[in-house]
Order: C-alpha cells, then sequence, then structure tokens
C-alpha cells in the first residue's frame, strides 16, 4: 500500500509529461503517436537502442544516488557535476601516469581515484557547512565552476593529447573496463556500455544497506529527518554532515569509472551532458530510494537516446522535445510537494489541539 | 447567539466533527472542553471560516449564515484568538490592532484616530494596554490582550478563544477572567475552548464537553463538577489526583553548581544556579516558560555548547559537565524533551526506529561486528515498549506522525525508561496530551521514583508540578527565587514567585 503510493506520483507525473508533450507536437503539426513510437522504439530496440540506454543510465544513477545520499541527510548537492569532473580527471590522471601498470592493480587505483578524488571534491562543502554553516547550495555550485575550470586547465597545459580536440592522452590498457558486449552475445563492442553499469547497480544496493541496515545509515538519516532529534539521541550533526557529502561525492565520481575507464580511454573536456544537475531530477523522481533511482535514470536515458532519433526522422519535432518532456516531468514531480504538503497539512490538523 | 446545527467535518478517513450541535446564549461565557482530538477546535474553525462543513448549519442571531472565510466571520461580528498569537512582533500594538482594518483612506493610514479608537476601547473593557508600544516588548499577557483588542475593534460580538490561559500565570489568569467577565457584562458573547477543568469551573456559564469528534453532554456550569466533566471526556472514570506514598529520598544524584547558560545574544539565560537532586525524589522546577527551563535541562542533557556554558554538573559525584550528549545518556541521564516534535522524535521513521533512538548505537541492538541494525533485537525492543507503555495503535511500523500526542509521548518514556536511568529529566511530561495518558504519565513517574531514580521535573502546568514534586524550585528570569514544599505552599504562593516577587 505504502509502496503503491509512493510510487503513484512519479507514474502520474510521467504520464502526464507525455500527455503535455503529445499535445505540443500536435500544435507542431506532427503526430505524437508516431513521435513517441519512434522514441521508444530506438530506445529500446536491440542491441544498439537498449546498449546506448543503458550505457545513457550509468552517470544518471552515480549522480542519482549521490544526490540522494545527500538528500536523506537533509543536504541538496548541486555540486555532483563538479564532484564528477574531478572524479573523471582523477581516474584518468591515474590511468595515464601509471599506464604500464597490470590491469590487477591499475583498475583497483582507478577505480580508487575516482572515488577520493569525487569524494574529496564533495567534502569540501560539508566541511564548510559543519565548520561555519555556509550553506552548501552556494558551495556546490561554485565548486562546479571550479572544478571544470580545474580539469579544462590541467588537460590544456599538463596532459593534451596533440590535436585540435580538448582532450588528454590515452589510459594504459591495464585501465580499460570491459564493455558488457564481451560478455553478452549479440551485443557488439562498439556499444560504450561497460562493467560500470553493473558497478552503478551493486552501488544502488550498498547504498541501500547503508543507509536502511546500518548504525550509520540511521545516523545519516536521522539527521536529515530531524536534526534537533538527531542530537538529542547522541547524534553528531556536523559529522553527519561531512560523511554525507563526501559518500555523496564519491558516487558522483564514480561517473568517471563509466566515462574514462569504460568509453573514451581518456579524459574527454566537457564530456559531461549536464549529469550532475540531471541526477537531481533523477533522484526527485525516484523518491529518493535507490531502486527509484534506477528506474528514473533508466527513463531519462530512454528519453535521451529516444530523442537523437526522433531528431533524424521526424519532419518537425525535434530533440528538443526530449527536454521538454524531462522538465514536465521534473514540474508534475515537484508540483506533488503541494499535493502531499495538503497532506502533510492533513497530518497537522489530526495532531492540532482541538 | 451562534449556533451550530448538524455540524460534519472530515479530514480524509477522520471525522473530526460527526453532527455536532452547540448553542451558545448571547450574554454567556461558554467553555467548550475535550481531550486532544476531541474536535473542539474544528468546531470553532468552521464557525470562524476556517474550514468549510461537509455538511450542517451556522446559525447567527437565528439567521442561517454562510461562512466560508474569517472575512465573513467578522463581517457577522464574531471574532477568534488563536492559541498562538498572531501579531507582528515588529510593529506597535496600534498597528497589529487596525493590520487588515485600517482607518483613513486607501493612501493614508489615519494612525492618531487608530490610537484614540484603541484607548478608547481598551477603556471600556479596562484592557491596558499602551497602543504606541512594540510589541515584542509586551509579556505574553498584554499580547494576548493586543488579540482581544483586535476581534474587539473588528466589533466583534462574539470572541472565541482558543486554549487562551496556557501561556499565563495563574496571577496573569485571574486578570484574563476579570476582563472576560467584564466582556460579559458589556453584553459580548465568550467561547473558550480548554481542557484545563478547574478553569472551566471558575469562568464559563456554560459548558458543552466533546469526545471523538461528537457532542457528549452540553450543561450548566453550577449543575456539575470537575469529576463530572472528566468522566464525560475521558468516556470512563478518571483518577485526578496523583496518588503518591511519600518520597524515600536517598543520597544525592545530580549536584549542579553555579551553572550559567549565556545565550549568543550575550543573554544569561541561566544565572548561577545551583540545586541538587536526590535519588527517589521528583525535584519539580516552576515557572513561566521562557525562564530558563529549557536552557535548565538542555544543559544537563549535553546539548548546550560548551562554549556558552559555565559551572559544574555531578552525577553521583561525577564530574559530567564535559560530557556530550550520547556518553550522558550512556552513563545514565534520560531525557524526556519538552518539545516531542521538535526534539523526541523522528516524525517520518517508524515507531521501531523512533525507539533506538540515542540507544541506537549499543552492541544489544546490533549484528555483524556493532555494525549493521539488529532487527530482530530491535522489533523484540520495541514491541516491550509498545506493550509496556499503551502505545497504540501498537503497530512498530507506523510512522511516529500517525500517533496522537498522548502516544507519541508515551513512546518516548517507554525509550527513555528502559535506559533505567539513574537520573530522568523530564520537561512537559503530559503538554497536549489526553485526560486518560496523563494518568497513566503521572503513574509512571512516580514509580520510577519509588525505585529509586532521581527525577527532575519541568511543567508549565502549576497543577501538575505541585502534585508531582516532592521538593519545589521556582525559577525566574533564569535564577531559582524560591524554594517550598509542595505540600505545604499554595498555588498563590508561588504564582507570586513566578512572577518574580520577592516577597517570600
Amino acid at each position: 500500500m505504502i509502496f503503491l503510493r509512493q510510487l503513484l506520483f512519479p507514474l502520474i507525473a510521467v504520464i502526464a509529461a507525455f500527455i503535455v508533450g503529445g499535445i505540443l507536437i500536435l500544435l507542431i503539426g506532427d503526430n505524437p503517436i508516431e513521435a513517441y513510437r519512434l522514441l521508444l522504439g530506438s530506445a529500446l530496440s536491440w542491441p544498439d537502442g537498449i546498449g546506448y540506454t543503458l550505457f545513457y543510465a550509468t552517470p544518471l544513477i552515480f549522480t542519482g544516488l549521490a544526490v540522494l545520499v545527500a538528500f536523506r541527510c537533509g543536504l541538496l548537492n548541486i555540486g555532483a557535476e563538479g564532484q564528477l569532473y574531478v572524479g573523471a580527471f582523477a581516474t584518468a590522471w591515474v590511468g595515464i601516469s601509471l599506464a604500464g601498470m597490470s590491469a590487477w592493480f591499475l583498475v583497483p587505483l582507478c577505480f580508487l581515484a575516482a572515488i577520493v578524488a569525487g569524494g574529496a571534491w564533495g567534502a569540501i562543502p560539508g566541511i564548510l557547512k559543519a565548520r561555519f554553516g555556509s550553506h552548501e547550495v552556494i558551495n556546490t555550485i561554485m565548486l562546479n565552476f571550479i572544478a571544470v575550470a580545474l580539469c579544462s586547465y590541467f588537460t590544456q597545459y599538463h596532459y593534451k593529447n596533440p590535436g585540435p580536440i580538448m582532450e588528454t592522452t590515452a589510459i594504459g590498457s591495464g585501465a580499460h573496463v570491459a564493455r558488457l558486449g564481451k560478455f553478452i552475445p549479440g551485443l557488439p563492442e562498439r556499444i560504450p556500455v561497460n562493467l560500470a553499469f553493473l558497478i552503478a547497480l551493486l552501488c544502488c544496493l550498498l547504498v541501500y544497506l547503508f543507509l536502511w541496515r546500518t548504525k550509520w545509515g540511521y545516523e545519516l538519516r536521522a539527521t536529515g529527518s530531524n536534526p534537533s532529534a538527531a542530537e538529542y539521541g547522541g547524534i553528531s550533526i556536523r559529522k553527519q554532515i561531512i560523511i554525507a557529502m563526501t559518500i555523496s561525492g564519491s558516487l558522483a565520481g564514480m561517473v568517471g569509472i563509466n566515462e574514462v575507464l569504460g568509453y573514451r580511454y581518456r579524459y574527454y573536456d566537457g564530456f559531461s551532458d549536464n549529469y550532475g544537475f540531471t541526477g537531481i531530477a533523477v533522484a526527485l523522481l525516484g523518491r529518493n530510494h535507490p531502486v527509484g533511482v534506477i528506474v528514473a535514470a533508466l527513463l531519462f536515458a530512454v528519453l535521451q537516446r529516444g530523442g537523437i532519433h526522433v531528431d533524424g526522422f521526424s519532419e518537425y519535432v525535434t530533440k528538443d522535445i526530449v527536454q521538454v518532456l524531462q522538465g514536465t516531468i521534473i514540474l508534475f514531480v515537484a508540483a506533488e510537494a503541494f499535493f502531499s504538503g495538503s497532506f502533510s497539512k492533513f497530518g497537522l490538523l489530526k495532531r492540532a489541539k482541538v | 447567539m451562534i449556533e451550530l446545527r448538524n455540524i460534519t467535518k472530515r479530514f480524509g478517513s477522520v471525522l473530526a466533527n460527526d453532527k455536532v450541535s452547540i448553542v451558545v446564549k448571547p450574554g454567556t461565557i461558554h467553555a467548550i472542553v475535550g481531550e486532544n482530538g476531541a474536535g473542539k477546535s474544528t468546531a470553532m474553525r468552521i464557525a470562524y471560516g476556517f474550514y468549510k462543513a461537509d455538511s450542517g448549519e451556522i446559525l447567527i442571531d437565528g439567521q442561517v449564515q454562510i461562512i466560508s472565510t474569517p472575512h465573513d466571520a467578522i463581517a457577522l461580528g464574531v471574532g477568534m484568538v488563536h492559541q498562538h498569537f498572531m501579531l507582528v512582533e515588529t510593529m506597535t500594538v496600534a498597528e497589529n490592532i487596525v493590520l487588515g482594518a485600517e482607518p483613513g483612506n486607501a493612501a493614508a493610514l489615519d494612525l492618531t484616530k487608530a490610537s484614540a479608537d484603541i484607548q478608547k476601547l481598551s477603556e471600556e473593557f479596562k484592557l491596558a494596554v499602551n497602543p504606541n508600544a512594540v510589541v515584542e516588548h509586551l509579556s505574553v499577557g498584554q499580547q494576548q490582550r493586543v488579540e482581544l483588542l483586535k476581534a474587539l475593534y473588528r466589533h466583534a460580538r462574539l470572541l472565541i478563544l482558543d486554549e487562551p490561559t496556557a501561556v499565563l500565570t495563574p496571577q496573569e489568569v485571574e486578570e484574563f477572567f476579570a476582563i472576560l467577565r467584564r466582556m460579559r457584562e458589556q453584553g459580548k458573547t465568550v467561547v473558550i475552548i480548554t481542557h484545563k477543568l478547574s478553569e472551566v469551573l471558575a469562568i464559563s456559564d456554560e459548558v458543552t464537553v466533546m469526545r471523538d469528534g461528537r457532542v457528549v453532554g452540553q450543561v450548566q456550569t453550577k449543575d456539575t463538577n470537575a469529576a463530572e466533566l472528566a468522566r464525560l471526556m475521558v468516556g470512563r472514570e478518571v483518577l485526578l489526583r496523583v496518588e503518591k506514598p511519600d518520597a524515600d529520598v536517598g543520597v544525592t544524584a545530580l549536584s549542579v553548581r553555579n551553572l550559567t547558560v549565556t545565550h549568543a545574544d550575550g543573554n544569561k539565560r541561566l544565572d548561577n544556579i545551583s540545586f541538587e537532586v536526590h535519588k527517589g525524589e521528583i525535584l519539580g522546577i516552576a515557572g513561566v516558560e521562557g525562564n530558563g527551563q529549557t536552557e535548565l535541562i538542555e544543559a544537563l542533557a549535553g546539548l548546550v555548547a560548551a562554549s556558552l556554558l559555565s559551572g559544574e554538573m555531578r552525577l553521583e559525584g561525577r564530574d559530567v559537565t564535559r560530557l556530550d550528549a550520547r556518553a550522558r545518556r550512556e552513563i545514565g541521564i534520560a531525557h524526556i524533551p519538552e518539545d516531542r516534535h521538535r526534539r523526541g522524535l523522528l516524525l517520518d521513521f517508524s515507531l521501531s526506529e523512533n525507539s533506538i533512538l540515542g540507544v541506537h548505537h549499543r552492541p544489544g541492538l546490533l549484528s555483524y561486528g556493532g555494525v549493521v541494525l539488529n532487527d530482530k533485537a530491535i522489533r523484540k525492543r520495541a514491541d516491550q515498549i509498545i506493550a509496556d507503555f499503551d502505545v497504540r495503535p501498537a503497530n512498530q511500523d507506523l510512522p511516529a506522525r500517525a500517533l496522537s500526542g498522548g502516544n507519541q509521548q508515551k513512546l518516548i518514556i517507554g525509550r527513555e525508561f528502559d535506559l533505567r536511568p539513574k537520573l530522568l529529566l523530564v520537561s512537559q511530561p503530559t503538554r497536549g496530551v489526553d485526560i486518560g495518558a496523563i494518568e497513566f504519565i503521572h503513574r509512571k513517574l512516580v514509580a520510577l521514583r519509588d525505585d529509586g531514580c532521581a527525577v527532575l521535573l519541568i511543567s508549565a502546568e502549576l497543577e501538575e508540578v505541585t502534585a508531582l514534586s516532592d521538593r519545589l524550585l521556582i525559577i525566574h528570569e533564569g535564577k531559582i527565587v524560591g524554594d517550598v514544599d509542595p505540600k505545604v505552599a499554595t498555588i498563590e504562593e508561588i504564582g507570586l514567585l513566578m512572577t518574580g516577587s520577592t516577597k517570600h
């Protein structure tokens, strides 16, 4: 029952968004059913559609989880974008610097680099908030700019691959993460979906176990639910803020595994298609639950993949319709706050002195 | 004056008012009593246009009226003073009173006329307030008068007062009642929502008793008594007095020396306080709210930053001043906080998750090397607490939010009692709790005392603190101004000390 209610609003939001999008397509003078058929059909075709959809979903699962963990501690991490850049660059840096090393050592080291760098970048606003009370939203946004600029700087002046493209030299082959095509018959290896997708799923499980099954997760969630009560229960709020932001940053940093170790085999400047920001929508639509994050990330990936085809094959409708759909979904999900607002008002009434 | 006829109101699946009919005669003081959740406020908010009834009608002066907003209610001469005042603290009394009904033309506000009008009103009803004073500088009692004036200024003939005495000292309550009587003499009608039976008997002409959304009785005050009203409210016989044997006082459990808490703004909220609590006694602290009680209990619980604090606290001789909240709980200090929603509960968490707050790190509740929550142990403990303390509904998977105030409080008390504390800090144990649960909580507190625990009790309910305590300290502006025997001292004496009078 509770589970169904949790599902209801995201579902309504998605359906409503598709209806609004459909009306829009109709107004432009195209057939919405045809456009949607194209969109979903291309995103779910085998092997290209599904392969790319899973590839696009991978960074969104990581960033969705990142936002989720911070949110469960009552923090809004708008800095996943910066954290994933730092993580990606760090993993590339290790992959380049230790290129000769065997895969047995290099892959774990590269993973560690992504996790530690992302975590450190996330910890900065956490420490600033815990120590000085400065708001994490402002600091994470600012740190995004710094992260992107720093990575560009190091790419340009220290690790640049000669040529017109802003990218680093290649990482050692020992750092490569295998593509799923290697294991799945019928899925060509040119499709970049790689083991990072499975790692992302594993992270969902780990995040779930951490938050809901351990005492640390209990402390983190208690802080997010009611900091005064957490303090009363002997939980250090400052410590929880730093822990949550560090874990959040680490999860965002793991986008680098998918992007650098599994796809381009180098750091590519400006690679992120706003994954960090879309992660906020993913977490929101996924009700800040790991399972929800997987579903929401897949949905956004479908839209992203399908959009490319709608762009190419439909006469009037362009890829922008995907943005419209995403935006409308977020709008409707946000509107739920209004509904749940009236529900919570009802809750208050029940408790009010009568 | 006003009549509610068969008012029914549902909130979702909850029937808040079920065919409620109340007749309030003009020129009377009419009390509406009932436990929390009985539907008193809902009925009155419908009369004031805050909510719309699902069915039923409202008659004013015998005419059926549609009241869909507070504006309609005011136009018909109905005013309401809420439990939490709705005043703009940085504005003057006059500005607050005219807010929304400003005299003068659209462009210019005629505050001189407003002041004169207010002066006239306050003389008429002997509501002494300076129209030019800024509201934040007024006492709570004065602020309440401003609220009354606000309603009178809008020509209210009927005033609905929601729990008006909750924030007042005994002396202020007396003054307030005098004002109400004066208003009745001037022909006004007053409806007072309350759960304090002594006040009902002291002030009202008629009483309507509500239970579970229904009117279960409407009686003349002179024909009834406290026991009958309590029985109507709860639906069974209730013990109104606290039965307790004399305390078997042991050695000193807690000793506090020169405790001072300075607020971030530099004000001393607690000023050099020293006292002791012994094993097996309940030490009560009486005082008007906001005189340092919160700071005292939070300082003892380890919730005040060390930088704001000076002095010394010892539990059984051991210096605990530098220990944090977790460490203090570990050595046997339990804490039932004054505000259960803010401090005591994680409202969105389940009862079982709430039942481990503060002890969630103890090895007994964990498995796998003290990291993973041991569901089985936690559920067993939660079930035990729920059973021992009669928490209803007895479903530990419900969120704490779904429980009534009384049951939330019982859960907290159960959780803290389970620590087998040496010292229990308890603040407002029965605030917003219905009469049946109050009786239960009082019995539990006395039982804990009889087991040899030292109890420090803070309550704004003077009757509660005098009935439960074995010794009573009175606090005023962060200082202890009196130490009395509650069996001997009268309510008047204590009330006088609470106002800072040094007659004692």
